[in-house]
């Protein structure tokens, strides 16, 4: 590997960290069960540790390189561009990281690190199933002992993914609490966790959770926004002036805007509205939840007003949580972060337009940002230049645009 | 501060006993049935747990899930949560009243409202799972306000320095959870936890109760004869699911469950 290149285009300072029981502003923190109180001061320790030796990063980057296959292309779609009428749209091309998403950029580095702990098995929860997978890829690669736990719900609705996690050798547990999705596989993964902290590691999918996960899940990701920095610099010649990534819990979100909260740049994040914003059936937590402490984290949520979670919707699974990552919601209150959302229909256009403009397939969670990207992009000037994280490609998702495209094709007849 | 809890165990020492807690959801199967459920255990403990249903029970075992569960499909507010602890309270001038939880209910109410409410209806101290003592600045002033105990939990897991810094905030009581687990798994083996417990008490001079695990008298008189306390909740709450169908039942088995615990608190060997 090049690693005059890798220094050049990869910052390895912790920027912006948060204070030393992890909060960001008056968010984060470790709001944890006191069992796994000492096994994440353990991991915070070895993080910090693994994080200031290069040889964690040599591995880490020949791993990202030869494995994953970064860095992911930075696109200049052209005929988005054009068949939009605005800004120039620059596709942040995630979804052609092996396993199709931007999530093993964390499962490499988390399991690295449980390597280095000494843990033999690890453990992850998931909701559309990509964390899941880009656990059990690793998981097969490192040669580790593998348990996913997933909501009875999301197994019935992601059978592919389900179908490839056992491929790859992991054990799908399914999760009947609660309702049966994303929340409450978390909850699951927790209470293993607690019981088997010895041996087990648990690799948090998302930049929230208790400390020192939205750090770290962060500091794997921002990858993806030093990359995207170095290539509009190189193939624009200029920063963007917009970028923009969707949020469920926030973790390809913190690793596209973390590395550009410096620059002069808008920060857009995409929450999914679901059926809309005022249907009461969506995901979007910091535009209409309130600071709550859920998962080990305090941060924006879905909650009633006794503090009892609410169940969200979104047509991605991906984004259907009803929690948000710390930095985010500190982000947005210090007014750095812009919020926008799109409901189920904007995602499902903005999934065909792509589609059919670039011949790029992308996955529902992305369509969010994209959606959102064509509104802003339709309102700048074609000199100006907007960023968009394309998170995954769609097609884990092809069977739910199917029924989707089916119901509104027999809508219309109707 | 509330005394309550203090005289209570200087009570038990006297009598050469361990406390007896004993735990149960508010509002599982709903309401009514949970408070005659609660005055009936009230009957047989020292100290009372009083579970505030949550929907994401995170630290708890499937036995406890549950009872949250049916509690919030039976419609059970925070406000039935107080209702019943004040109700207990009139029954009970001398019974300790803990309320257990995690911490997204009373933030969310306000940790002041929710501890003036809590102090109102009798309650002498609060147990949040999941609010360690490094985010004791969320929750102290208000419990110290309305005088309310702040109980912490320490584990298998804590080392010395955190057990440290545990007993610099805690009071009340510490519970000791005797198993890296969830709640109603299988009890740590006794004779380590014995040790730990006498580990905890280099720190501390509060009184230490064990839970988590016991679900027979023989191993509860074990955990008596080294523990200021005995905590048991699983195998209480599991007498509800069982006799759903009748109440009447479910009171009289977990009477007798209680019974048989409290009796269990007095076998203390030399």
């Amino acid at each position: 590997m090049n690693n005059k290149q890798n220094e050049s285009i990869y910052n390895l300072d912790i920027a912006h960290a948060p204070d030393e029981n992890g909060h960001f502003g008056r968010f984060g923190g470790r709001f944890a069960a006191e069992t796994l109180m000492q096994p994440l001061k353990e991991i915070e320790n070895a993080f910090f540790k693994a994080w200031a030796d290069p040889g964690f990063h040599a591995e880490r980057f020949d791993l990202l390189k030869h494995y994953v296959g970064r860095a992911t292309p930075l696109y200049h779609a052209k005929h988005l561009s054009a068949e939009v009428g605005g800004a120039q749209i620059y596709l942040k091309r995630e979804d052609l990281n092996h396993t199709g998403a931007h999530k093993v950029n964390n499962t490499i580095g988390q399991a690295l690190l449980a390597r280095r702990m000494g843990k033999k098995k690890v453990i992850a929860e998931t909701g559309a199933g990509q964390h899941g997978v880009a656990t059990a890829t690793v998981a097969a690669m490192f040669n580790m002992q593998c348990d996913i736990y997933m909501g009875r719900e999301d197994i019935r609705r992601q059978a592919p993914n389900v179908f490839r996690m056992k491929l790859l050798g992991a054990n799908v547990v399914p999760v009947d609490s609660g309702t049966a999705t994303l929340k409450d596989a978390v909850n699951e993964a927790l209470r293993i966790w607690v019981a088997t902290c010895e041996d087990t590691y648990y690799i948090f999918g998302t930049a929230a959770g208790p400390h020192p996960f939205p750090l770290m899940v962060r500091q794997f990701h921002t990858v993806i926004g030093q990359e995207a920095r170095a290539q509009c610099l190189e193939q624009a010649g200029k920063l963007p002036d917009v970028a923009v990534a969707c949020v469920g819990g926030g973790s390809n979100a913190i690793g596209l805007l973390h590395p550009l909260q410096d620059d002069d740049i808008r920060l857009v994040a995409v929450e999914a509205a679901g059926h809309g914003l005022e249907s009461g059936e969506h995901a979007a937590s910091l535009a209409k939840g309130q600071p709550g402490i859920i998962h080990g984290s305090l941060s924006y949520l879905l909650d009633d007003d006794e503090g009892q979670i609410q169940g969200t919707h979104s047509i991605s699974a991906g984004l259907d949580y009803p929690g948000v990552g710390p930095e985010l919601a500190a982000m947005m209150e210090t007014g750095r972060l812009e919020l926008d959302s799109a409901t189920d229909d904007d995602a499902l256009e903005a999934f065909q337009i792509l589609t059919k403009a670039e011949g790029i397939i992308p996955a529902l969670e992305s369509s969010h940002a994209l959606a959102a990207g064509i509104r802003i992009a339709k309102n700048m000037k074609p000199d100006q230049m907007i960023l968009i994280n394309l998170s995954g490609r769609g097609d884990k998702d092809l069977e739910t645009v199917m029924k989707m495209l089916d119901m509104s094709e027999t809508g219309d007849k109707a | 501060m509330s005394d309550r809890l203090s005289q209570i165990f200087r009570r038990c020492k006297q009598e050469k006993r361990s406390a007896l807690v004993g735990y149960l959801t508010a509002g599982d199967p709903d309401v009514p049935t949970a408070e005659k459920l609660i005055l009936a255990l009230a009957e047989q403990v020292d100290i009372l747990e009083i579970g505030m249903p949550f929907s994401d029970p995170m630290a708890d075992g499937p036995v406890i899930q549950a009872a949250s569960e049916r509690a919030l499909a039976a419609g059970t507010s925070i406000n039935d949560v107080f209702t019943i602890a004040k109700n207990i309270r009139e029954t009970y001038p001398d019974l300790g009243i803990v309320l257990m939880g995690y911490a997204n209910v009373p933030y969310t109410i306000g940790f002041d409202s929710f501890s003036k409410q809590a102090s109102e209806s009798g309650v002498d101290g609060v147990l949040m799972v999941d609010i360690p003592a490094e985010e004791n600045s969320i929750c102290e002033e208000s419990l110290k306000k309305y005088n309310l105990h702040r109980i912490l939990l320490l584990s298998p897991t804590s080392t010395d320095e955190r057990i440290k810094l545990a007993a610099e905030v805690a009071s009340g009581f510490i519970y000791y959870v005797s198993l890296t687990g969830i709640t109603g798994a299988d009890m740590g083996e006794a004779t380590a936890v014995k040790t730990q417990v006498e580990n905890i008490r280099a720190f501390s001079d509060l009184p230490i109760c064990v839970g988590f695990g016991i679900k027979t008298p023989e191993q509860a008189a074990q955990v008596a004869s080294f523990a200021d306390g005995v905590v048991v909740g699983s195998h209480f709450v599991s007498q509800v699911p069982q006799h759903l169908d009748h109440s009447d039942v479910m009171l009289s088995s977990l009477n007798k469950a209680a019974s048989e615990m409290s009796a269990a608190m007095t076998k203390i060997p030399a």
